[in-house]
């Protein structure tokens, strides 16, 4: 693959894809930063805030180049704060509510798998500037995975209880798990041009993970049903117009400000 | 610091030649600045006074997470998103280092949670007040933080080692904290006409309740007069109100804000400032339960540790499993 900046690549995919991986680490993040002060632990308190915190990093940068690569004059925070949820482009999965902390952590875990795996091909894209953030956030996320995987596995192989918990929350989140998987025209234009790896190949090594992880913890891998989707597209649920009225409260209140 | 009037064991500072021979020397120590470390001998007073004090600070960090962590999800942009993250993380770091420092004087975090969820533990009155606008964050870390590096500053020096040595990194992650808090203000009061206000309105809302951080007048109190005989309390509420006015009206008059006192006025004779007093029956209000947060604010920390229990067992139980898997393969091997 070359490192020449932005091959022949159509624009508009490209700037999809910036959107998809910015969103689903602000939406993932917004949703891990409703826990602050509410957590089990202290402990889990300072983890969840710390992987907000490398999330919405990430964010910062993902959509910085995204507005960047547009060449509007959008930046990072117009981008989040001034978009409407059908503009955004995050998964369905991230934004599913936190419910108890077990769902919480099974969300985390289920995303994290494919967030690795997908940063670590993204080492190699022929886009340097692309490259370079897969390169730093792929250090943070591999982190978020062993704490998401460690923790699925005590709680699942923990009591009776945490069990109950832990199934239930992965058969609600597992028809959420295969939009992560399915590509579309985007996806094969980065793919065709280097930029990007293809959804589909990410599925193996993430059946991989997610399979191992479900074993060690004692739990039985949902079969996989109609999955749901949207999100890629901008067809979100009900939940996403409650993230943006919260998140985008005073930059919509008070248009113009700076803060 | 986040403790307010802690009470002391002990009826009156003893003076040396009263002590008994263990308890002179022990004061004596003291006296010369030397560390008192966990497995030392400590009259039961001074140790039982100390797990007040850093659990009540304790208590008050964690506390301290829910008013700031009502506007995380509303932050108005990226970048302030993620500080208030980071100093909310902070927060609970040193809720964390202060549970430790504690718990080297023979008492359980659990057992400090317990005090706290009955009620029996305080935390600092400051947080029982409401976030109402995003330029509440901005003050609380200039004037919230501000009067606990007050507090806090001194403590590093504290005769209790574990806690003066816990204080001194507490010390600067808050200076960073205050920092953070003013420039949120200071950008805000360049900005347009509303959040210029809502500014102001901030300030009108928190100066009092962050005066009353230092506690009503102790210049008579036995308990803080054995406080200081141990070096656990180094400066009178007075002492320490007085810098923190003196400090504060500056930056205040800098970011073209107004201080709700009447009273205030420079005064050249004592190189400070005359300042009018908080409204102490809201204060022993607040600190009796009746504040405008109080059954929010324990409320949430009761509902995370109940809710919590679940996952807290279940890790339990995954641990004591993997030890019987790990014992009976080494038996088997």
């Amino acid at each position: 693959m070359s490192s020449a900046p932005f091959p022949t690549v159509d624009q508009a995919a490209l700037f999809e894809f910036l959107l998809r991986m910015g969103d689903n680490a602000l939406i993932l993040g917004h949703r891990l930063s409703e826990w602050c002060g509410h957590a089990p632990a202290l402990e889990e308190d300072i983890a969840l805030a710390n992987t907000a915190l490398d999330l919405i990093g990430q964010t910062q940068l993902w959509l910085g180049l995204a507005g960047e690569m547009e060449g509007k004059g959008r930046t990072a925070d117009n981008l989040a704060y001034l978009r409407d949820a059908t503009e955004f482009r995050n998964v369905l999965l991230v934004e599913r509510p936190n419910g108890d902390f077990g769902k919480t952590l099974m969300r985390q875990f289920l995303f994290d798998a494919w967030h690795l795996s997908m940063l670590q091909a993204l080492r190699s894209s022929a886009d340097k500037r692309i490259a370079d953030i897969a390169e730093k956030a792929a250090k943070e996320v591999a982190y978020h995975l062993d704490r998401s995987r460690d923790l699925v596995i005590r709680l699942g192989d923990g009591t009776a209880e945490s069990h109950r918990r832990m199934r239930e929350a992965l058969d609600d989140l597992w028809p959420y798990t295969g939009e992560l998987f399915i590509g579309d025209a985007a996806d094969e234009e980065l793919a065709a041009a280097g930029l990007g790896p293809a959804p589909e190949s990410l599925k193996a090594e993430w059946d991989g993970v997610v399979g191992e992880t479900l074993t060690e913890a004692t739990l039985k891998k949902p079969a996989d049903g109609y999955m749901q989707r949207g999100g890629k597209r901008g067809v979100h649920t009900e939940h996403m117009g409650f993230i943006l009225a919260e998140m985008q409260f005073l930059q919509r209140a008070y248009p113009g400000a700076t803060w | 610091m986040y403790a307010q009037m802690v009470k002391t064991d002990g009826a009156c500072v003893k003076s040396l030649e009263d002590m008994e021979p263990q308890e002179r020397a022990f004061q004596e120590r003291i006296d010369a600045g030397q560390k008192i470390e966990p497995k030392e001998w400590m009259p039961e007073g001074y140790r039982k006074t100390l797990v007040r004090q850093i659990s009540q600070h304790a208590h008050s960090e964690i506390v301290g997470q829910l008013p700031e962590g009502n506007w995380i999800t509303r932050a108005p942009t990226l970048e302030r998103k993620a500080i208030l993250l980071a100093k909310v993380q902070d927060e609970a770091g040193h809720g964390l280092y202060l549970y430790c420092a504690a718990e080297t004087l023979g008492i359980s975090r659990d057992e400090m949670y317990e005090q706290l969820h009955c009620g029996k533990a305080k935390y600092s009155s400051i947080f029982n007040y409401p976030t109402l606008s995003w330029a509440d964050i901005g003050a609380i870390g200039w004037l919230v933080d501000g009067a606990a590096i007050m507090n806090q500053v001194p403590l590093q020096r504290c005769s209790y080692g574990p806690y003066a040595r816990a204080m001194v990194r507490i010390c600067k992650e808050e200076s960073f904290h205050q920092r953070q808090g003013f420039d949120v203000l200071a950008k805000m009061v360049k900005g347009t006409p509303a959040q210029k206000a809502m500014v102001q309105d901030a300030l009108d809302r928190w100066w009092w309740p962050s005066l009353m951080m230092f506690g009503p007048s102790d210049d008579a109190s036995v308990h803080s007069a054995q406080s200081m005989a141990w070096k656990i309390k180094q400066n009178s509420n007075d002492e320490l109100r007085q810098k923190f006015v003196d400090q504060t009206v500056p930056q205040a008059d800098y970011l073209g804000l107004t201080v709700p006192d009447p009273e205030l006025k420079w005064n050249e004779a004592k190189g400070g400032y005359d300042f009018g007093q908080p409204d102490w029956k809201e204060f022993f209000e607040v600190i009796a339960g009746n504040g405008p947060c109080n059954a929010e604010r324990l409320g949430a920390r009761r509902k995370a540790w109940d809710d919590g229990a679940w996952f807290r067992e279940g890790l339990a139980a995954h641990a004591t499993k993997a030890e019987q898997r790990r014992t009976a393969g080494q038996a088997a091997g």
